[in-house]
């Protein structure tokens, strides 16, 4: 379970202070699959990036299954059992793809053993598994490659941030059954920050940030609606032009 | 041999034992052990030290392993190694230096290597450069290189520095005849108070000769490198080098890379990247559970590997 208590983050900007997180309060139960969604700039990837613990938050505190983590490192709420996948991947020169997956599954694999999460993911692993995280690697490689080493680490918690960015139409259905699975199969939560109406369509509950608030919060068919109501404006201009 | 010059021979050769085909093993200034092959030959010069590695034309698939260890403090050692590679031979060369200086004087092995590579010869190179000992005399290595290279030959150079010398003056210089390649990969590593310049010259003399020269560096603590490459393109010829660089600590690395077309339809690429390790790369891998310091070592071992 994962709470988040008064949560605040700001940025100096100048002489300007500008407020990201404006004191959330969240519980995040556990087995549950949700989808922060919202505008763009509202603080979704931030708030992602203080649970993983990459940023710091200026106030509140954080808890992972009653253990307050506000001060952990990343490293160790890693190991606590929190994952996180980048919105844009890092590239590694001479990292290969199966030394990232070993690492990420913090043991010796077989070879056989990543070549399967690769193909959970849908890349032909003999093709890649022996290729450096490079930039020969096209944009929706990497992120499926990120994604895969998530899955190869099985935390408790996985927090993904905007998975369909970079990647192309025909992976994106294997994209969704990726995510179908985790939930089923490893009773473990998700938190995916996603703007997809189709990963929006799999969460248990959907919450909306906007100027860093939390402006609603429920099951996806309470939310989705409303959300979807929003867009037929647009979509309908779209389709005009 | 004692147990401290075997244990650097493992070290620059991966020898646990005497490796079959070719040798030659060099320690403490002395020949420590010789063989030779019905297609490879090594002599002793008799003007200064070295030997000359004859390889007769057409030899395939062969190995020459010819590594050098100092364990005695003080000892200056100079060498000049000729080797001749007969024509469409296709063989791999082993070097390799260790030095143990567990005394308070310089040890130094200093080398001249020539190569003269025949007609549609194919020449892979490997050498390792290694010190170690908690003497306070320091460990220094300056390698020459030079390599002469006849119509169609083919040379691969692996070349790799990764720990424990103190200090280093690395030259290379090769000219290319018509059709020739020559491929380059250095891997450098300096810590504490090491300086290491590694200066490059290639002269692609012949149309259609080409070299590829990269080197790839990480510099940590007080230490400073310098990478000099000059690729000169006098006919139809393509060249390309490329130094890219980690720097860590109070280190200093300067990358000086030139290239001169002397003709018109020389075709010259250089590179040349220096910087510290992207924070997201130590983010990335913290993420998966790697301390800051583990992650910093994964990803040096993986640039340099």
């Amino acid at each position: 379970m994962l709470e988040l208590r008064n949560l605040s983050f700001g940025v100096k900007d100048d002489n300007d202070k500008k407020e990201i997180i404006k004191n959330i309060n969240f519980t995040f139960d556990d087995s549950k699959f949700f989808v922060i969604t919202g505008p763009n700039g509202g603080g979704k990837s931030t708030l992602a990036r203080l649970i993983a613990g990459i940023e710091k938050p200026t106030a509140g505190q954080i808890f992972f299954d009653g253990i307050d983590i506000t001060d952990k490192s990343i490293t160790e709420r890693a190991n606590l059992g929190i994952s996180f996948a980048f919105q844009q991947p890092v590239r590694f020169k001479g990292i290969k793809v199966r030394d990232l997956i070993r690492l990420a599954a913090r043991d010796e694999i077989t070879i056989a053993k990543a070549c399967d999460y690769l193909s959970e993911v849908g890349l032909c692993a003999r093709d890649y598994i022996n290729r450096d995280v490079d930039a020969s690697l096209s944009g929706g490689e990497l992120k499926r490659i990120e994604i895969a080493t998530v899955i190869a680490r099985g935390t408790k918690l996985s927090v993904f941030d905007e998975p369909e960015a970079g990647i192309d139409l025909w992976s994106f259905s294997n994209l969704i059954r990726i995510f179908e699975r985790m939930h089923k199969e490893q009773h473990n939560s998700v938190i995916i920050i996603s703007h997809q109406e189709r990963i929006l369509n799999v969460a248990d509950e959907i919450i909306v940030i906007r100027e860093g608030k939390i402006e609603a919060h429920g099951k996806k068919d309470e939310i989705l609606p409303e959300l979807l109501k929003d867009t037929d404006s647009c979509r309908f201009y779209t389709e005009e032009q | 041999m004692d147990e401290i010059q075997m244990d650097l021979l493992e070290k620059v050769a991966g020898l646990h034992e005497l490796p079959t085909g070719a040798y030659n093993i060099r320690a403490n200034g002395e020949k420590a052990g010789r063989n030779v092959t019905d297609n490879i030959d090594i002599v002793s010069k008799e003007d200064k030290p070295g030997i000359d590695i004859i390889i007769k034309p057409g030899t395939k698939n062969e190995n020459v392993h010819i590594p050098v260890v100092v364990s005695e403090s003080g000892l200056q050692d100079m060498v000049y190694n000729d080797f001749l590679i007969g024509e469409g031979a296709d063989v791999t060369i082993i070097a390799g230096c260790g030095i143990h200086n567990g005394g308070d004087e310089e040890s130094r092995h200093d080398g001249i290597h020539t190569f003269y590579v025949g007609k549609g010869a194919k020449v892979k190179y490997v050498e390792k450069h290694y010190g170690e000992g908690d003497g306070s005399g320091a460990r220094v290595m300056n390698p020459t290189t030079i390599v002469k290279m006849e119509e169609d030959s083919h040379m691969e150079m692996e070349t790799t520095q990764i720990k424990g010398v103190d200090s280093t003056d690395r030259i290379t210089e090769a000219v290319l005849k018509e059709g020739a390649t020559l491929v380059i990969n250095e891997k450098l590593m300096t810590h504490g108070k090491q300086y290491a310049k590694t200066s490059f010259q290639v002269d692609l003399d012949g149309d259609g000769s080409s070299t590829n020269v990269v080197s790839r560096s990480v510099a940590k603590d007080d230490s400073s490198q310098l990478f000099l490459a000059k690729i000169n393109g006098n006919a139809r010829c393509s060249g390309h080098s490329e130094c890219d660089a980690i720097i860590m600590g109070n280190a200093r690395i300067s990358a000086i890379p030139e290239i001169t077309a002397n003709n018109l339809d020389a075709s010259l690429i250089h590179e040349a990247a220096i910087g510290k390790i992207a924070g997201d790369q130590i983010i990335k891998l913290m993420t998966l559970g790697l301390t800051e310091e583990e992650a910093e070592a994964q990803i040096i071992s993986g640039f340099l590997k």
